[in-house]
């Protein structure tokens, strides 16, 4: 994993006796920190859980006092995992049956553990799947709700968090009050905002495309992302965005995306250029202050925003930060009791805060050790495993994985602007076997091809990876357009596409069909 | 903090050092071959691997014994293998003096330039080196040798000093002392010559010493001989004793530490002891590199089992299983005998499980510096032993809470831990009797420079200053004293008509300066005292860490200071010059966090303000 934020928390917790084991297709530099790393097959992420759930039942280790207090629906789960053997699962994960075993026990057997994940549980056509197996495990065993343990989804900035929370989701108002079931809620909003709230969900970002592609959204509003190169199948969105009847971009740099735009709105750099507040992984609230006035014509997004209600005839006046955040307060019952003088005082607050004098909550789901359990128990939901949308074949044989680099950042809107002796542009990475195999030398130019596009990139050597599995990131998008090779097939659940797993072939370039390429093209512009 | 190993393979000699000492790689990962079905699965590291850091230094070691020098690509798979970023492994490979990271051929001469070699003529050996051979680094027409200047090689009983190492899959190294230039040349030429013999003391046959009875007298390698002369009695008395016992006699014994800091073993012991945290460890600091201090290579060559004895006993009272004995690289005539000692120790089972058949374990290692001063301090040994550059601790948590591997650990000095010997053979009370209230037994010194029968002399605490110079035989006819450095480089000089001190722990602290080490090196009318003092200077400024600032650059400015006094070229003056050396001094002082830089200035200063070297020219 890329998270260079969070993983100095975990070498503090290595350097301090924890073990780590790291799961992931590619021994990473993460990985090479671990006392043991397993190589699974991309998207096979569910085989390995059921196995280990299976083998933890099997072996005794189950926490079946937790389970009787505070899970229900386990007889399913169990049923379900049963045919998961571990010989199973080496066939499914590609990993040693006694590597799965250990793993298992480990995890089973540890006074604490804690799993954390990032995009490579979550960007499958399975990625909630994916989740739902791990939650089974931390409830098979009790590691949940106690300190040093749980089930950790590591944000990928430093406030995804916040956005998700500030009601940037199409079922949720602030707080995560649903908007289809909490009628009392939505009331509340109602009469806040003197206006009527239909109860009805709106779309997530593959819907919205969807959407677009069936002439049904014709006008979109954008803040600070750059889906015309971070998209899956990038091509077909792109085509999506240039037949919009309208599109407002709004942004702190002129991206991609905003060139499609009709109008650009240039915004601020909320960490230094607006007043507010941001919400990191630990679900903790933390101040953010302005420090410096932005350049040109940039404005502070709020002030934007508001200026355009106004224009659409809602005159809010100029509210300072902190006036809109004690609305929020209002509103909202997990942050009721951070106000700015309590946020400041205590260096942020771990939501929920329902209350002045509330000292936040540092661990969730304690309530499920109190006795009796408070609230609802947790359901385990079993899930089958169900391998990449794209099978390997003869054609595409090579099983493609994208992700990130330390030292860049998404599609390098913000870490490309400076030149660094890191950014060494895109590569395709392949194990030293298949290099040799394809007579590929380090650095020579290739034809990338998935279904769905064809990119050409260097071709650099990387003993993390094993024969058949290749490795791209989408951080140099202006020099290899990789998302034009992955697949937009998504998860029903969560609306992700499956960025982690397509299928491709990789061919030597052939100077002189190049040429013949080159030409046919410029036959085509000329015809056209 | 990652792990960027380079893409590049160690040579076949390189990797087989490295591999002798760790055992062949298991798995691609760690530098073997790499098997795409299984390495591409599975690997393991991590803790356990890591947990293998402390044998960086002896993997460095293999190498730069092996080759003469650690190249990238052998570095990079010594990291590999301990899965240590290679920057962090490169620094601690720079740390070290004898360990060189750039080619240089496989013979390298270390010729002495300290203090008691100065006295001596080893400037006139350097110039002649210069003239016939080639300047320092030179190498040989056969690309065979080369020579560097060295700091104190703790010969300076016999100055002056050179030492020859050569790597190779034996490698040789040997001592040459006192050497001559034809001796200096003749090894950089690889003519045969035969190495310096274990010294033997000038009271050697006196049936009155106690510390210094087998040196000269019994064989250094034969366990029988040490057995026949008395060898492991103590350690059977401390076993009926048991560790109590052992421990109450040190205490009543008011045995002092004789590293330096003198403070007294007994409470040590006990407070290692009571840790609840286990395991304990023992260390013995034979890391001795203060100019002019030679004690403890006379001792571990002449007398090598009673090291091993006496840890065995300190290992048995304190539950400690483990020990080590942090030995300077420059001793190998000393190394070869204290393994010796060690080897044939486990094969007559007094070391390993079960002790004499006693039930309690001990096991002794050798750890072996790497020329670096600074790792004669307790806290930096921890750091070295470790397998991290050699930098002090601050303190607390004091070692016997928190010392080698964060493991309650004690760490004493050799000549205290031989001296348990003659503790349990008395009894604490009985060894008390000799010497003074405050400094109990019999003390060391290591007498050197301008004196007729230079060499480590055994007394009593009490006697003088005088009639130990006069057991010395005093200074050569027709030469006048001129001053007398105690403590060595990191002591003070005392002046010739200060010569009726009392040499004990408590009279020395009375008139404000310090026995140190032991060190006695005395100068007469021929020394140039200013050259003395730009040497210690250019000593510290070499040997500082660089850890804390104040020692870094103050030893920097004082060693300029210096420079501009010796050239006539003082800045604002002499006396503007001589303040500046002493606020230097005081902020080193109150502010480095280690004896080094707290020590780095009192020689100097002392030369000012006890001999008034620059008197005459004050203005």
């Amino acid at each position: 994993m890329a998270h260079p934020i969070f993983f100095h928390h975990v070498l503090k917790g290595i350097h301090n006796g924890a073990r780590l084991i790291v799961v992931d297709p590619r021994r990473t530099e993460s990985a090479q920190w671990a006392d043991r790393w397993l190589g699974l097959n991309v998207g096979s992420d569910i085989a390995l859980a059921n196995a280990m759930g299976r083998e933890i039942i099997a072996a005794g280790l189950a926490n079946q006092a937790f389970i009787d207090r505070a899970t229900e629906n386990f007889e399913a789960y169990k049923a379900t995992v049963e045919p998961y053997t571990l010989e199973r699962a080496e066939e499914l994960t590609g990993l040693p049956a006694e590597a799965i075993r250990e793993v298992a026990h480990a995890y089973a057997r540890a006074d604490r553990a804690m799993i954390s994940w990032t995009l490579g549980i979550t960007e499958h056509h399975t990625g909630a799947d994916n989740v739902l197996s791990l939650i089974s495990l931390s409830l098979l065993t009790g590691h949940v709700g106690r300190y040093g343990s749980g089930v950790n989804p590591l944000r990928g900035q430093n406030n995804v968090q916040g956005g998700g929370d500030m009601g940037a989701i199409p079922d949720r108002l602030p707080g995560f009050q649903n908007i289809e079931r909490d009628d009392a809620a939505r009331a509340k909003f109602e009469q806040a905002y003197g206006v009527q709230i239909r109860n009805r969900s709106g779309l997530n970002l593959t819907q919205m495309f969807n959407a677009m592609e069936v002439g049904a959204l014709k006008y979109l509003y954008i803040i600070g992302e750059n889906p015309a190169q971070s998209e899956a199948d990038v091509s077909r969105t792109r085509e999506l965005l240039d037949n919009l009847d309208f599109l407002v971009v709004q942004d702190i740099f002129m991206t991609k995306t905003a060139e499609f735009a009709d109008v650009v709105l240039p915004g601020t750099a909320s960490w230094c250029e607006s007043d507010g507040t941001v919400t990191n992984s630990e679900r903790r609230v933390q101040r953010t202050r302005k420090a410096l006035d932005p350049p040109g014509e940039a404005r502070d997004d709020q002030w934007i925003i508001g200026q355009l209600a106004k224009r659409l005839g809602y005159d809010w006046g100029e509210p300072s930060s902190e006036e809109i955040w004690d609305e929020l307060r209002s509103l909202s019952p997990m942050h009721t009791g951070m106000s700015y003088a309590r946020l400041e005082e205590l260096g942020g607050i771990q939501w929920p805060c329902p209350e002045d004098g509330h000292p936040g909550t540092p661990i969730m789901h304690e309530r499920l050790w109190q006795n009796p359990i408070g609230g609802a128990r947790c359901l385990f939901v079993p899930v089958e495993d169900r391998p990449p949308f794209e099978a390997l074949d003869a054609e595409f044989p090579i099983r493609l994985t994208t992700g990130r680099r330390l030292e860049s950042y998404n599609t390098g809107a913000q870490s490309n602007l400076y030149s660094s002796p890191l950014h060494k542009g895109e590569f395709l990475e392949l194990c030293p076997e298949d290099a040799l195999r394809m007579n590929l030398e380090e650095g020579e130019i290739v034809r990338v091809s998935s279904r769905r596009g064809s990119v050409e990139a260097p071709m650099r050597v990387d003993t993390a990876l094993r024969p058949g599995l290749a490795f791209m990131t989408l951080h140099f998008p202006d020099q290899v357009d990789v998302n034009q090779l992955t697949i937009d097939a998504v998860d029903e659940k969560s609306g992700t596409a499956e960025f982690k797993a397509c299928a491709i072939r990789v061919d030597k370039i052939i100077e002189a069909d190049r040429v013949e390429t080159a030409e046919l093209e410029v036959e085509l512009v000329a015809g056209d | 903090m990652d792990i960027k190993l380079l893409n590049v393979a160690p040579t076949e000699e390189e990797r087989d050092a490295v591999d002798l000492l760790l055992g062949p790689p298991t798995s691609g990962w760690d530098g073997g071959e790499r098997d795409a079905l299984t390495d591409t699965r599975v690997a393991d590291g991590g803790h356990e691997v890591r947990e293998d850091r402390h044998l960086l230094l002896p993997a460095l070691w293999a190498v730069q014994d092996r080759v003469g020098y650690i190249s990238a690509p052998a570095l990079n798979y010594i990291s590999r293998r301990l899965t240590i970023p290679p920057a962090d492994a490169y620094g601690v490979a720079t740390f070290y003096a004898m360990l060189a990271t750039e080619p240089q051929p496989p013979r390298v001469l270390h010729v002495c330039e300290d203090l008691a070699c100065k006295c001596v003529g080893s400037d006139e050996l350097i110039a002649t080196l210069e003239e016939r051979f080639g300047p320092e680094g030179a190498v040989s027409a056969d690309g065979r040798s080369t020579w560097h200047r060295s700091p104190c090689l703790g010969q300076c009983d016999r100055a002056p000093a050179v030492l020859m190492m050569e790597a190779g899959l034996e490698p040789f190294t040997r001592t040459y002392a006192p050497a001559s230039t034809a001796i200096a040349l003749a090894s950089l030429a690889e003519e045969e010559l035969e190495g310096t013999q274990p010294a033997v003391p000038p009271q050697a046959g006196d049936e009155s010493l106690r510390l210094l009875r087998r040196i000269g007298v019994v064989d250094p390698l034969s366990l029988d001989d040490y057995r026949a002369n008395g060898g492991y009695e103590a350690l059977r008395a401390a076993i009926a004793l048991g560790p109590d016992g052992v421990i109450r006699e040190v205490k009543d014994s008011r045995l002092m530490g004789r590293g330096g800091a003198a403070f007294p073993t007994g409470v040590k012991w006990e407070a290692v002891a009571r840790q609840p945290a286990r395991p304990h460890f023992l260390i013995c600091n034979a890391d001795e590199s203060e100019p002019g201090t030679f004690k403890d290579r006379v001792i571990i060559e002449g007398d090598p089992f009673s090291l091993v004895e006496s840890m065995t006993i300190a290992g048995f009272a304190m539950s400690a299983e483990i020990g080590f004995v942090y030995l300077r690289g420059e001793y190998p005539e000393a190394e070869r005998a204290l393994q010796n000692a060690i080897d044939q120790a486990y094969l007559r089972g007094l070391l390993g499980a079960n002790v004499m058949g006693e039930g309690f374990t001990f096991d002794l290692e050798i750890r072996r510096g790497a020329g670096a001063y600074i790792c004669g301090e307790e806290t930096a040994i921890f750091n070295s032993i470790e397998g991290f550059r050699g930098e002090p601790r601050s303190k607390p948590p004091f070692p016997v809470e928190s010392g080698v591997f964060q493991k309650p650990t004690a760490i004493n000095n050799v000549e205290t831990l031989v001296n348990v010997l003659d503790v349990i053979a008395k009894s604490g009370p009985g060894f008390s009797e000799t010497g003074t209230e405050g400094s109990t037994g019999t003390k060391l010194f290591c007498i050197s420079g301008s004196i007729v029968r230079p060499g480590i002399y055994e007394v009593p605490f009490g006697g003088t200053l005088r009639e130990l110079l006069e057991l010395a035989g005093g200074v050569p006819a027709g030469r006048e004293m001129q001053a007398i450095l105690l403590g060595g480089a990191a002591g003070g000089f005392v002046r010739p008509d200060e010569i009726d001190l009392e040499l004990s722990f408590e009279a020395v602290r009375a008139a404000q300066t310090t026995l140190g080490s032991g060190v006695v090196m005395v100068f007469d009318e021929t020394a140039n005292m200013l050259k003395m003092l730009q040497r210690i200077a250019a000593f510290f400024r070499n040997e500082s860490c660089g850890q804390c600032v104040p020692c870094r650059v103050g030893t920097v400015r004082q060693q300029e200071s210096l420079a501009r006094l010796a050239n006539n070229k003082p800045r604002g003056g002499v006396e503007t010059e001589l303040a500046l050396i002493a606020e230097v001094g005081q902020c080193m002082r109150d502010a480095s966090i280690c004896g080094l830089g707290q020590t780095a200035s009192t020689a100097v200063e002392s030369a000012i303000t006890r001999l008034g070297i620059f008197a005459g020219s004050a203005k």
